[in-house]
């Protein structure tokens, strides 16, 4: 086990793919002699030259068609885009091509490609550049999306991604860079899609945490079971397609309450999508509603004290939490 | 104008402009009998420009299409069955019945697909050039895009990125004179398309698109200046369709005397009299390739009949490439 740092751990599984797959290349703006604007690609020109880590210009929607073009005819390659909102500008490539070609080409190509992005609030980065849009990859049949919240998955996870064949949308956490965790070493340590991590146990409610919001859940468990004599089962799916629905109905089976948290938007959002599935198939295992808990149906706004109100906090899950049981909490801070 | 080929090639081309205008008016005929469903782009009018630019290419070298793609497919030498099947929305059609008229594709021969997002298909074609120069291989790959798709962001980007990386990749812009139903003096403030590459690095270059011979001659001296040089080149085909920009277009545009005059200059009849009067093919022989040509296409139409629609399980099929390492629910 290694100490690193999530944006370490990227490095590593970003280094250790090229050094292992000829076919590995990365693209993107500023990852090359910038470093990557979160210098998570620190190092790898250096390491491994111009032509396989590629400075692009700044040109969201050809960088990606550029890799699924290229991903078509045999390559792997690792796009990374500076923001999730940036994202939004290569929709018709990710959507239109990336997620369709296999399908509407009757199954004659593969389109191994990995779309990293950062994504996430809490650096008064404003209306563009820190929102959580992960229900919207989340919605195209054709894409896999990937959540890690802690180095160790960033890690296993993007090594799994850059060799599986479909097109993966790769959502990093930019406020999760700097954190450090347990990373295992070995190249061929990686984490498995569909795979949910139960980062707690508990007996009396399930919280199911999206992205950094498994770790504030982790949190909310801690005071849940401090202050409140509750013990909580938090779940981290880590990739929400393929979804690992059965860890998380086990866990609502004997706990039979659920909360779901995400940043990302409430309408349509992937706790609503989650609460839908879980409604479905364990309606009778529950004693009480699904509660979300989401950020505010807002855009992001600049200024810091709106900007904390706008995305969860460990209060309104333990708040969540002991509604679900049926008691009132304590007064809290928030909203 | 180019040089006119050795008889068996110059025989072939006609052989294939014949078979893609035929293939064309049969599937109009299907789509008004509903046998054909969606949108249909037909490329009549359009067939020297894809004879001319696809002949220019090594059969190791890629192709990527428009929307109007059908003729690409049989060019490259996909199946008129294949093709007619895809559009009848069949098993047997060459995407399975996923695709359709806009979406068609032959991996075997490296038609690397229509693409039915005017201006998407560059940058993809631009990737595929990259795995040539990624691999070291000398393979160019040719893409074709219209003057509409001349105006979205995808054109200025993947030229600018083309150029910078020096990749092997041919843009020829099927100039037809129409964005669907604006025309370009009406969509387009530059209307000398050749030279819209010129403040990205991508010098240009033009071409009678009515003309097989020239659009050949062009396209081939730019597929090997780019395979030579390891740079990106645009060049314009000058051409006009004869019928709508799809099946649900009145037309109210243009002019019929306009139409007119650009059926004129077909580029069919006009080669196939060049072949006579150079002694290559007499009327008979002309006519024997026409005959030829309807005889495929209606074994295509035979063929698309008999084959059947895709099962109801084939709605799952290749969404994802499943048992690799991820379990869990994908839908």
């Amino acid at each position: 086990m290694a100490q690193l740092r999530y944006r370490e751990a990227l490095n590593a599984a970003l280094r250790e793919e090229l050094a292992r797959d000829e076919r590995v290349m990365l693209m993107g703006e500023d990852i090359g002699v910038f470093g990557g604007a979160f210098k998570v690609t620190a190092g790898l020109l250096e390491e491994f030259g111009e032509r396989r880590v590629r400075d692009t210009p700044i040109s969201e929607n050809t960088i990606v068609g550029v890799g699924v073009g290229a991903a078509m005819s045999g390559l792997r390659p690792v796009v990374e885009l500076m923001t999730v909102n940036f994202a939004l500008l290569a929709f018709d490539q990710i959507v239109n091509s990336a997620a369709h070609i296999r399908y509407m080409f009757g199954g004659q190509v593969t389109v191994p490609l990995v779309i990293r992005m950062p994504q996430g609030a809490g650096h008064q980065l404003g209306p563009t550049h820190s929102h959580c849009l992960e229900a919207m990859f989340l919605h195209v049949p054709g894409l896999l999306v990937a959540v890690p919240a802690t180095p160790a998955d960033a890690k296993g996870l993007l090594k799994t991604a850059i060799r599986d064949e479909n097109p993966v949308i790769f959502i990093e956490h930019e406020s999760l860079y700097g954190v450090r965790g347990e990373v295992p070493e070995g190249e061929d340590v990686t984490v498995d899609f569909g795979h949910a991590r139960v980062a707690r146990a508990g007996e009396d409610v399930t919280i199911v945490g999206v992205s950094r919001m498994a770790l504030t859940a982790e949190q909310a468990a801690e005071t849940l079971a401090r202050e409140h004599g509750v013990e909580a089962e938090v779940i981290d799916p880590r990739t929400l397609r393929p979804l690992d629905l059965d860890t998380i109905l086990a866990s609502v089976k004997k706990t039979n309450r659920c909360v779901v948290v995400e940043e990302g938007w409430p309408h349509g959002g992937v706790g609503a999508n989650l609460a839908a599935l879980i409604a479905e198939h364990a309606f009778d295992d529950l004693d009480a509603p699904i509660a979300r808990v989401s950020g505010a149906d807002a855009p992001m706004p600049y200024s810091k004290p709106l900007e904390d109100i706008a995305f969860p906090h460990e209060p309104q899950i333990v708040q969540a939490a002991l509604a679900s049981l049926g008691r009132r909490p304590a007064a809290i801070g928030g909203r | 104008m180019g040089d006119l080929p050795e008889p068996e090639t110059a025989i072939e081309w006609l052989q294939t402009m014949t078979l893609i205008r035929r293939f064309e008016e049969r599937a109009g005929e299907m789509y008004a009998r509903a046998k054909i469903g969606g949108f249909l782009h037909l490329s009549i009018g359009e067939e020297a420009t894809i004879l001319g630019s696809t002949r220019a290419l090594r059969e190791t070298d890629y192709l990527v299409s428009t929307y109007r793609s059908h003729g690409y497919a049989l060019a490259r030498g996909t199946a008129p069955e294949r093709v007619m099947a895809e559009l009848f929305g069949r098993v047997d059609g060459c995407c399975g019945g996923h695709g359709g008229s806009m979406h068609m594709f032959d991996v075997e021969r490296r038609f690397m697909g229509g693409y039915g997002i005017v201006g998407g298909n560059l940058p993809i074609a631009t990737g595929i050039a990259l795995s040539s120069d990624y691999t070291e291989t000398d393979d160019v790959t040719l893409c074709t895009f219209g003057d509409g798709a001349s105006n979205q962001g995808t054109f200025g980007e993947t030229l600018n990125l083309a150029a910078l990386w020096r990749l092997p990749v041919v843009f020829v812009v099927i100039n037809n004179q129409f964005g669907m139903g604006t025309s370009l003096a009406r969509h387009s403030a530059v209307t000398d398309l050749q030279r819209k590459g010129e403040s990205l690095g991508v010098p240009g270059t033009r071409c009678d698109g009515m003309d097989v011979l020239d659009t050949h001659g062009v396209v081939a001296e730019a597929v090997e200046r780019v395979r030579e040089d390891r740079r990106p080149m645009l060049v314009e085909a000058v051409t006009y369709r004869f019928r709508g920009h799809s099946m649900a277009d009145p037309e109210e545009y243009r002019t019929k005397e306009e139409v007119a005059h650009w059926r004129e200059r077909d580029p069919i009849p006009a080669f196939g009299t060049l072949l006579e009067r150079e002694g290559t093919l007499d009327a008979q022989g002309r006519e024997g390739l026409d005959r030829e040509a309807v005889a495929r296409v209606d074994a295509a139409v035979e063929f698309a009949e008999a084959s059947s629609f895709p099962t109801s399980e084939s709605l799952y099929e290749d969404i994802y490439v499943l048992d690799q390492h991820a379990r869990g629910t994908y839908h």
